[in-house]
């Protein structure tokens, strides 16, 4: 049972893609409109190097975006966790960034980064996008302590710096995790969606590369760098949830 | 022994303290309660009488909204054990047990080996480096006491510590409980909704009355601590939980029908 539900998936995509070859030469589909799989295969060798060098690229850039999104997250949260204040002051600036589509101020970016740097734009948005998650997730993680173990650090005076060190970000680490884990594929997403709206090869991503095919209708090689980019992004996803699992078993002990 | 040491002066008191919140109003009070140095009074009553309320004053984890608490005990001397063990789930149950040490300053080492003493006055020789997630309740509950008492608290404070515990594990460690007072007289208040459990630990029953809570009376218990085996069969001990259980049902029924 257990081997079979490992294989159920890979049975799936068999019969999807087993069907759909068959349904593309008995209806005679134009390959602009559907390629057969067979076809798109053939595109995906024929172009891996190029592809291989733009999925390097645009996960290059989601990772830039990841770790800045994470360096400004965390001091932010860390920031507002201190200050009551100026933690009702930015949550509301923070979900406005949020809830604005990335598609929506991705030209003021590219106007910001100029012509010649697209790949600024690209990290600054991907960031953006990358942002939320880690913020929320740190900001709830800061304030999740058990309130009683709170009152004990309360009971032994102890200071402001060991409550955080000791209590506070220790508490914080299965938040972190999650908020890291979501953020990475929202990252794969910003830099997709900025490189579109970018709308030049400068930066030389995947999504130039579905464009470009677009543009020519061919079709077959818009599949290929759609499949590569669906294979970058769940593997970054599998890489994040891995780690969060190592990382958790050893927060608790087990 | 006797069950208190005769005329200690008081480690800490409650002088007609009145806890009341801003919309469920009076939680608490007025309520006097004076804790002598090395006696053990046991807390009972109904759920949200406010006994726990009255434990988070004495610990000077809050302040009342009327009246006064006195509090001999200087930092640090106050240990409290709350109802769940309340461990850090990343810390073993060593670094858990060495944390109040060293929130005091004291360098890690010496608090690493102060914890792994404490931990074998409470049975957990063995489990020092286990964390919280590998232990059983009552071993945690063990490690959580064990926290309490390595900074040799002159007032110990538990929060209904053995509630979640089966019948044979509560009964171990109020046996635990009692040896370490034997050894350090702490002055111990302990708050229980369990009658025999209030009877079989305290020297002084005081039963609360339903929120807010007051004073509805009060038992000594005539008996030596550490209790005699088979203290639990003897008359003194029935007549105390039979007195107290009275008073609560009584406490209770002028709550049902105010006059």
């Amino acid at each position: 049972m257990r081997g079979f539900s490992g294989l159920a998936p890979w049975v799936l995509v068999a019969v999807i893609l087993g069907l759909w070859e068959l349904a593309c030469r008995a209806l005679h589909v134009p390959p602009y409109l559907l390629p057969a799989p067979a076809s798109v295969a053939a595109a995906l060798v024929q172009t891996a190097p190029s592809l291989a060098t733009a999925a390097m690229r645009t996960l290059a850039m989601a990772l830039e975006a990841l770790l800045l999104a994470s360096v400004l997250a965390c001091a932010l949260a860390l920031a507002v966790s201190l200050s009551r204040v100026l933690e009702q002051a930015v949550r509301p600036l923070a979900v406005g960034l949020q809830v604005t589509p990335v598609v929506a101020i991705a030209p003021l970016f590219v106007i910001w980064a100029g012509v010649d740097h697209p790949g600024r734009a690209i990290v600054a948005l991907a960031a953006i996008v990358a942002f939320f998650p880690i913020f929320s997730g740190a900001v709830s993680g800061l304030a999740s302590a058990d309130p009683d173990l709170e009152r004990l650090f309360d009971l032994y005076d102890a200071s402001r710096g060991q409550k955080l060190l000791r209590l506070r970000l220790p508490s914080a680490v299965p938040f972190l995790l999650e908020g890291h884990k979501v953020a990475a594929g929202l990252a794969i997403i910003g830099a997709v969606v900025a490189e579109f709206v970018a709308g030049s090869g400068g930066a030389q991503g995947l999504a130039w590369r579905i464009l470009e095919a677009g543009n020519r209708l061919q079709t077959a090689k818009m599949f290929a760098a759609i499949i590569v980019l669906a294979l970058i992004a769940a593997s970054l996803h599998f890489a994040f949830a891995v780690f969060e699992r190592r990382v958790l078993a050893w927060w608790r002990g087990r | 022994m006797p069950a208190t040491l005769p005329a200690a002066p008081p480690v800490a008191a409650l002088e007609a303290v009145e806890i009341a919140y801003p919309r469920r109003g009076l939680a608490l009070g007025p309520f006097t309660l004076e804790l002598a140095g090395g006696e053990i009074i046991a807390l009972v009553g109904p759920s949200g009488c406010g006994k726990s309320t009255a434990l988070r004053l004495l610990a000077g984890l809050e302040a009342p909204s009327r009246g006064r608490v006195r509090r001999a005990a200087a930092r640090g001397e106050t240990s409290v054990v709350f109802q769940a063990p309340t461990l850090a789930p990343w810390l073993t149950a060593a670094a858990n047990v060495a944390l109040p040490l060293e929130l005091a300053g004291m360098p890690a080492r010496e608090a690493m080996a102060l914890a792994r003493q404490a931990l074998q006055r409470v049975g957990l020789a063995g489990s020092e480096d286990a964390r919280p997630a590998q232990l059983s309740g009552g071993m945690a509950m063990r490690v959580s006491l064990a926290r309490a008492l390595v900074t040799h608290p002159k007032v110990l404070l538990l929060d209904e510590p053995f509630a979640a515990l089966d019948e044979i594990t509560r009964r171990a460690l109020a046996d635990d409980v009692l040896t370490i007072w034997a050894e350090e007289h702490p002055a111990i208040v302990f708050v229980t909704h369990n009658v025999e459990e209030a009877a079989y630990m305290a020297s002084r029953v005081i039963v609360m009355t339903p929120g807010p809570g007051r004073r509805a009376g009060e038992t000594t218990v005539a008996a030596p601590a550490p209790r005699a085996p088979g203290f639990r069969a003897s008359a003194t001990f029935r007549a105390t939980a039979e007195a107290v259980s009275l008073q609560l049902a009584d406490a209770m029924a002028r709550e049902a029908a105010p006059p």
